[in-house]
């Protein structure tokens, strides 16, 4: 049964107030700035930035599917750089960058009670090193050869071959660069968030204390500090490769009919450092989401979050579990084929603790008070659209079932569903619910309406019939699905819908770009508290939340993050900072 | 209350949408229709559970909506729900697990009769070579591979002068008897996939892969590069017919062996 324990048990101090670095000058207040929330800020712009790059070219590729042989300026080496930096960008500079860089410094020091990360200054240099990684990459869109066509996972031997576009150009080395980059500057921040979350709690807030947000965030930058080594090491090897004529991943090959200086390499072993570190990555993007997604129904069906200590148990286990599952995306790579029934098992497994967190949402919103916020809206959305991407994971993590499917369109629309349109649901929702604060303002209501109807309806339009595209047979990474006996007519049809689908669901993110700046001066005022939150980053002195986020004294915390509707208490929530004890309350210690 | 609506939608419009659109997988020409079958099971077991949770997401919304003087319940948690819900999870996990790795057992554990066929990758094209008389493919080396011998073969070894080579043609195979394809490459990853047959495999440069199946019907099948291998990649298309034994044997008839092949007097530009 649940532990009960008295709502205002106060551990006593134990960590003393740190000294902050206060700036002195408007270049070190807003750009060589140490506080977590400017650092978070300019993560989140520059996630943003160059997400429009990768959104920009998604529609050059569907332009290029839906209507081939329209656009004369869509080569098949455009469009083989196009998808390449399309995922990239998506999956590391946006995605990894904006959870952890943007929410996690934001959140993190305001959640837990601290007034900033535990190592300020390494913060700061995190997010220079990462708007450095970004430069070099988009250095690559300029240089001789333009950016790398090798695909997303840069598999060797092709990427750096003649083959392949931007192979024995600039375009592979520049990438390889800005990931080795991008990895030392994750680093800095994500030493930061794991001692910050240890060490820099206040008073009274014990781990079981903890929003699933932090929770969330906290276990995916444990995670991402242990996978991202295996892409560092696999980009310095391949780095070699290139450069220096070493062979780590190349075997003796004839190329159009030449020798190459090459031999006695395993282009398999970079599949599996390349996955080592790639599974993991794709909870390290979800694992944030689930977090995020948590306090955003508790919040606005003013319900506690269901099952609390099996959720943090879950994000621990599926964690855990996403270490031992890399080669699931290898079943027909040519690995020994009996590492198929390991992998098969495990990735399986980790549909069990992936359930229960399904569950415990949608039970969550049952007997609540659910006001359809437009984060709630994205909330929803973002179950519909995970569930239905986590399912067909389970026809891909099944080794039989995968062969036939694996490298289809199937494959494209499962991880877009998933680790696509799932999280960036989660992201929109959390910046609605969010921005107040950041902000004192609220972003527009009709405007983001709008925006959750179009992205929701049409994203899901578009990935939805994309499975039955693979199913047929057809391909990924194709620039033309003409000229196949799998690709009906009826099918191109289809293709060219959901071409269209990407263009307006396209044009809702600028609606929502535009909101985002618009509101900033012209938003209703929020004031401190707009959904009447729990968590202490709502209970601020100041919003926007200055420097050390709580003015001279640190919030005591004494009760879980998620007394919502408490039975007997004057309001429907009660803030972690409020002493005393109230009605029934009782949360886990 | 549009979006609960809208959630009801979107299950009923899925499932309608799986049932009536024209949009399924060819019809299937090999002996994995096991692979079907598990598909179908996954299908049934998943489509029941997106059905379920959105539906009740949908009657949630409804429900329990924000009006006036509503009041959320307040339970933390529930233990016997929780464990009942979790092991329900593992039923229906398991019924997925179990079908899959029976036929994954029978997927790379090769037949003793099957007979053994080359396939090797380029950029971009196929090649293939089948073992002569003597029943064995003799062996290859990327090293070796030149304008003469585009597929490697050692010549010293007695194996391979009889083999039969197939280089930049379509492939012919006998229906109804089990194939092990060898797969090779001499430069970047590729991957044999024929969507009839519904299996495929990468193929990669140092290494030899396989799968195996049994082609169950006559007819011509495109085959596609299912692992990105640089620009070419779209156009890297090939041709396996499967004959009854009569057409084939008459093909293979017509194919030159690795012997005849690199003989002097035959040396000539193929193209």
């Amino acid at each position: 049964m649940v532990d009960i324990t008295p709502a205002d048990a106060v551990p006593p101090a134990e960590v003393a107030e740190m000294e902050l670095y206060h700036p002195h000058s408007w270049w070190t207040k807003y750009v060589f700035s140490q506080d977590a929330k400017v650092i978070a800020i300019q993560y989140s712009a520059t996630a943003t930035a160059i997400g429009l790059v990768a959104l920009v070219l998604s529609w050059l590729m569907r332009l290029q599917l839906g209507f081939p042989g329209t656009f004369d300026f869509i080569t098949p080496e455009a469009y083989y750089q196009f998808i390449t930096m399309h995922g990239m960008i998506m999956v590391i500079y946006l995605l990894t960058a904006l959870f952890l860089g943007g929410f996690g410094n934001y959140l993190i020091p305001l959640m837990v009670g601290a007034r900033d990360m535990v190592f300020p200054y390494v913060n700061m240099l995190s997010y220079w090193i990462y708007l450095l990684a970004v430069l070099v990459l988009v250095s690559s869109f300029f240089a001789p050869g333009g950016p790398t066509g090798a695909g997303w996972t840069l598999y060797p031997p092709q990427a750096i071959m003649t083959g392949t576009p931007g192979g024995q150009d600039w375009g592979i080395m520049l990438m390889l660069i800005s990931l080795i980059l991008f990895i030392i500057g994750f680093t800095m921040g994500g030493l930061n968030y794991v001692v910050t979350v240890l060490q820099g709690r206040t008073r009274g807030m014990t781990l079981m204390r903890l929003p699933l947000t932090v929770w969330g965030i906290f276990t995916a930058t444990v995670m991402a500090l242990l996978a991202f080594p295996a892409l560092f090491v696999a980009c310095v090897m391949m780095l070699f490769d290139r450069a220096l004529g070493t062979s780590f991943f190349m075997p003796a090959i004839v190329e159009m009919g030449e020798q190459l200086q090459h031999g006695g390499g395993s282009p398999i072993l970079f599949q599996h450092l390349f996955w080592f570190f790639g599974h993991p990555e794709v909870y390290i993007v979800a694992l944030p989401a689930f977090g995020i997604v948590s306090d955003l129904i508790s919040t606005h069906a003013r319900k506690n979050i269901f099952g609390y200590r099996m959720m943090v148990w879950a994000i621990v286990g599926i964690g855990a579990l996403s270490f031992v599952v890399w080669a699931h995306h290898m079943y027909v790579s040519g690995m020994h084929p009996y590492f198929g029934f390991f992998f098969a098992t495990t990735t399986l497994i980790i549909a069990v603790p992936t359930a229960i967190k399904v569950y415990n949402w949608v039970l969550t919103l049952w007997r609540g008070d659910i006001h359809l916020t437009i984060p709630m809206l994205f909330a929803l959305a973002f179950i519909v659209t995970f569930v239905n991407g986590g399912l067909t994971g389970l026809f891909l993590g099944n080794v039989v079932v995968d062969v036939p499917l694996s490298d289809t369109m199937f494959v494209v629309a499962h991880f877009h569903m998933v680790m696509g349109v799932a999280p960036i649901l989660v992201i929109f929702g959390a910046i609605y619910h969010w921005y107040p604060k950041v902000t004192g303002r609220m972003l527009n209501e009709a405007m983001g309406q709008f925006h959750f109807w179009v992205t929701f309806l049409g994203a899901y339009l578009i990935f939805f019939p994309m499975h039955y595209i693979g199913l047929m047979g057809v391909p990924r990474r194709y620039n033309e699905l003409t000229d196949m006996t799998v690709m009906t007519e009826s099918a191109q049809h289809l293709n060219s819908f959901i071409s269209i689908m990407a263009l307006m669901v396209g044009f809702a993110q600028m609606v929502f770009l535009f909101n985002l700046i618009w509101s900033i001066r012209h938003g209703r005022e929020a004031g401190g508290n707009p959904w009447r939150a729990t968590t202490l980053e709502w209970q601020t002195p100041q919003t926007p939340p200055a420097h050390g986020n709580f003015g001279k004294e640190l919030p005591i915390v004494y009760r879980w993050a998620y007394d919502y509707s408490v039975p007997g208490a004057k309001e429907d929530f009660i803030p972690q900072n409020m002493p005393g004890s109230f009605g029934s309350s009782r949360g886990p210690a | 209350m549009a979006i609960a609506l809208v959630l009801v939608l979107v299950v009923v419009g899925s499932v309608l949408f799986h049932f009536l659109s024209p949009w399924w997988w060819t019809p299937i020409a090999s002996n994995w229709d096991y692979i079907d079958n598990t598909i179908i099971i996954t299908f049934w077991i998943t489509g029941v559970v997106f059905a379920a949770v959105v539906l009740f997401m949908a009657y949630c919304v409804f429900r329990f909506r924000h009006r006036e003087g509503n009041q959320a319940a307040y339970k933390p948690e529930d233990k016997r729900l929780e464990w009942w819900l979790t092991i329900v999870t593992a039923i229906g996990v398991t019924a997925m697990l179990v079908p899959g790795l029976f036929v994954w057992n029978q997927f790379v554990n090769v037949p003793s009769d099957a007979t053994e066929v080359e396939v090797v990758g380029q950029q971009w094209q196929w090649s293939f070579r089948l073992p002569g008389k003597d029943g064995k493919l003799g062996t290859s080396d990327t090293r070796n591979v030149s304008a003469e011998n585009p597929l490697g073969v050692i010549a010293s070894d007695p194996n391979g002068q009889d083999d039969v080579v197939v280089e930049a043609a379509d492939l012919h195979l006998p229906v109804g008897k089990p194939v092990k394809m060898l797969l090779r490459s001499i430069d970047v990853l590729h991957d044999f996939y024929v969507p009839e047959f519904r299996a495929k495999m990468d193929m990669i440069p140092g290494s030899v892969t396989y799968f195996w199946f049994t082609p169950t019907k006559t007819g011509t099948f495109q085959v596609l590069c299912a692992e990105l291998c640089g620009q070419g990649h779209p156009l890297m298309h090939g041709v396996v017919m499967v004959d009854t034994q009569e057409d084939y044997t008459a093909w293979l008839g017509e194919q030159q062996t690795f012997a005849q092949l690199s003989a002097p007097q035959q040396v000539g530009s193929a193209e």
